[in-house]
């Protein structure tokens, strides 16, 4: 479903990816696993026209997405999070999960003036989509707070809702679980889960190797910016690269 | 001795300038909110405002209400012109580039209008035949009551458009924070345009109802907007509300000042209160 060739990014001369190469099947959950600084966050960005590659390609759906801006990408049906924070911090938590349905009920000025009973009946379902997302999230009763006083669980959770509500065909979450307590991050897991099953295709970087062992089809390992292993979670647990790169080195902080 | 009626009169009067500050300010707000800059060419939409108004008048023979809405609306893609022609093909974020862009944008729409409409004083008939009213003592002209009515409306649609309209919704989510705006898919280009409009429509209202009271020359817009630019400033840089109050404020200051103590200081004095609420609070009465 999505493919990428020989990705690479340059910050200022220094590459933070150098040809990466791998495909996120549809229908599976891929996880993105390395050590910080490996360039798993920059892989995501350029992914979704946040960041421009410096070379290579992008594809999805067949489609070359390498140079589109970020909203036509996530037009053609890619959301995301990312690992530290983009909400609407001034917006309530239920508008800031209407924004994740755009693409999906996004009606142009016009259509708002013409069709009054017809938008009023859309923005009535479009609502009640986005509180069900929040209510998956365990935040329906914050639903008209802002969302820049929430405690950092909650805000995670509704970047969460706001990426999934849309349902769009591809899911690129940057460490959905990263600072969360115990039993948050079992309730997000047990909702990441719930999206497998559901047939949902995800990209997810995470470092809680319990959730990526439990949850991935597929994993691809990132090191210094290039792709070390790729694999089901057994065959890269028992890869020595692998082992080396990231498993030793988090054993020998533990 | 203190006289209610002078009090209502000038206070009055400084609510109906204050309007106009008000509206002009909204419009400065909404494109800041958006991208980020000043906006200077919001100053010649108010003489814009006017002009298309006479021409709706006297050219068109329309009728007052329709003329009006012509106006406004006509500005309003005036405006949307100048962002997609004037600004977009720079594609620059520097913002330093863009306001330069806008002064520019701004004295080349300054000389458009001189061209097509002259150097002369003109005048526009108010709304309503101007037979003064007397409202709790103080003698008040229809057209300021047209002005604080069309700018409460003005306000009314602007707060229904953002918060109940799903392009409202996108308008708010890329002021708030433009990569998560990106990333739902909300395209930023018809934000801007969409913002470039509703400023448009904005000032082109100030100047549609102002110019009856002053009179209509092609740069009117200029003190009158440098007015709702500090405005603007006053009630915080970006906020509606702030906007609002920071206009209605300036308004009443100016008119208080020129009433109790000279009309030759009128305009010192509410400066000088701006500069002195800057010092305190250097983000503007509502600034975030
Ligand atoms: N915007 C940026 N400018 C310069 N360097 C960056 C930028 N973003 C990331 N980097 C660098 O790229 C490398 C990869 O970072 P990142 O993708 O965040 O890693 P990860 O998400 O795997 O922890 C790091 O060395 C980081 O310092
Ligand atoms: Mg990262």
């Amino acid at each position: 479903m999505l493919r990428l060739d020989q990705v690479g990014k340059n910050f200022g001369g220094l590459p933070a990816l150098s040809n990466v190469s791998f495909e996120v099947p549809q229908g599976l959950v891929t996880a993105l696993i390395g050590p910080n600084g490996a360039g798993k966050s920059t892989l995501i960005n350029c992914t979704t026209g946040v960041l421009q590659p410096s070379s290579g390609a992008v594809r999805f759906l067949q489609q070359e997405i390498t140079a589109l801006p970020a909203h036509q990408i996530a037009r053609l049906g890619i959301a995301r999070t990312f690992q530290n924070l983009k909400l609407f911090p001034r917006l309530t938590v239920l508008d800031n999960v209407l924004t994740g349905l755009t693409c999906v009920g996004g009606r142009s000025m016009l259509m708002a003036m013409l069709r009054l009973p017809y938008l009023r009946h859309r923005e009535r379902q479009l609502k009640l989509r986005a509180m069900e997302a929040l209510d998956r999230f365990g935040l329906a009763d914050k639903a008209a707070w802002q969302a820049g006083s929430l405690a950092y669980g909650d805000k995670k959770r509704v970047e969460l809702a706001r990426a999934t509500v849309g349902r769009s065909e591809l899911l690129l979450l940057d460490e959905p679980v990263a600072g969360l307590n115990a039993e948050e991050t079992a309730e997000v897991g047990d909702q990441l889960k719930l999206l497998r099953s559901t047939g949902h295709t995800m990209l997810l970087v995470e470092h809680d190797m319990d959730l990526v062992m439990e949850i991935a089809d597929q994993v691809v390992v990132l090191d210094s910016g290039k792709c070390i292993a790729t694999g089901t979670p057994d065959e890269v647990r028992k890869n020595p690269l692998v082992l080396e790169a990231y498993l030793g080195r988090m054993e020998a902080m533990a | 001795m203190f006289n209610l009626t002078d009090f209502l009169q000038f206070s009055f009067a400084g609510l109906t300038s204050g309007a106009i500050y008000a509206l002009i300010a909204l419009g400065f707000c909404v494109v800041n909110n958006t991208m980020g800059i000043v906006n200077f060419v919001q100053v010649d939409f108010v003489s814009l405002g006017g002009m298309l108004m006479f021409t709706a008048l006297f050219t068109l023979g329309l009728p007052m209400m329709p003329g009006l809405l012509l106006a406004v609306a006509g500005v309003g893609v005036v405006a949307m012109l100048v962002e997609r022609f004037g600004l977009r093909p720079a594609r620059s974020d520097n913002h330093l580039v863009l306001i330069f862009l806008t002064v520019g944008l701004s004295i080349i729409l300054r000389g458009i209008i001189k061209l097509i409409w002259g150097k002369n004083r003109m005048a526009l008939p108010p709304l309503t035949p101007d037979e003064p009213i007397s409202l709790f003592g103080a003698t008040v002209l229809p057209q300021a009551l047209w002005i604080l009515l069309l700018t409460i409306v003005a306000i009314g649609l602007l707060t229904w458009f953002f918060y109940r309209t799903p392009l409202g919704l996108s308008m708010r989510a890329v002021a708030s924070n433009p990569t998560a705006a990106a990333v739902v898919g909300i395209p930023a280009g018809r934000v801007r345009l969409t913002s470039y409009a509703i400023a448009g429509a904005l000032g082109g209202l100030a100047g549609v109802l102002v110019t009856p009271i002053t009179t209509l020359n092609y740069d009117v817009g200029v003190l009158l907007g440098l007015k709702g630019f500090a405005a603007a400033i006053l009630g915080g840089f970006g906020s509606f509300p702030g906007a609002i109050l920071g206009g209605v404020g300036l308004g009443l200051l100016e008119s208080l000042s020129a009433g109790y103590l000279s009309s030759a200081y009128k305009d010192v004095v509410a400066f000088v209160v701006l500069l002195l609420v800057l010092f305190v609070r250097p983000k503007g009465l509502l600034g975030k």
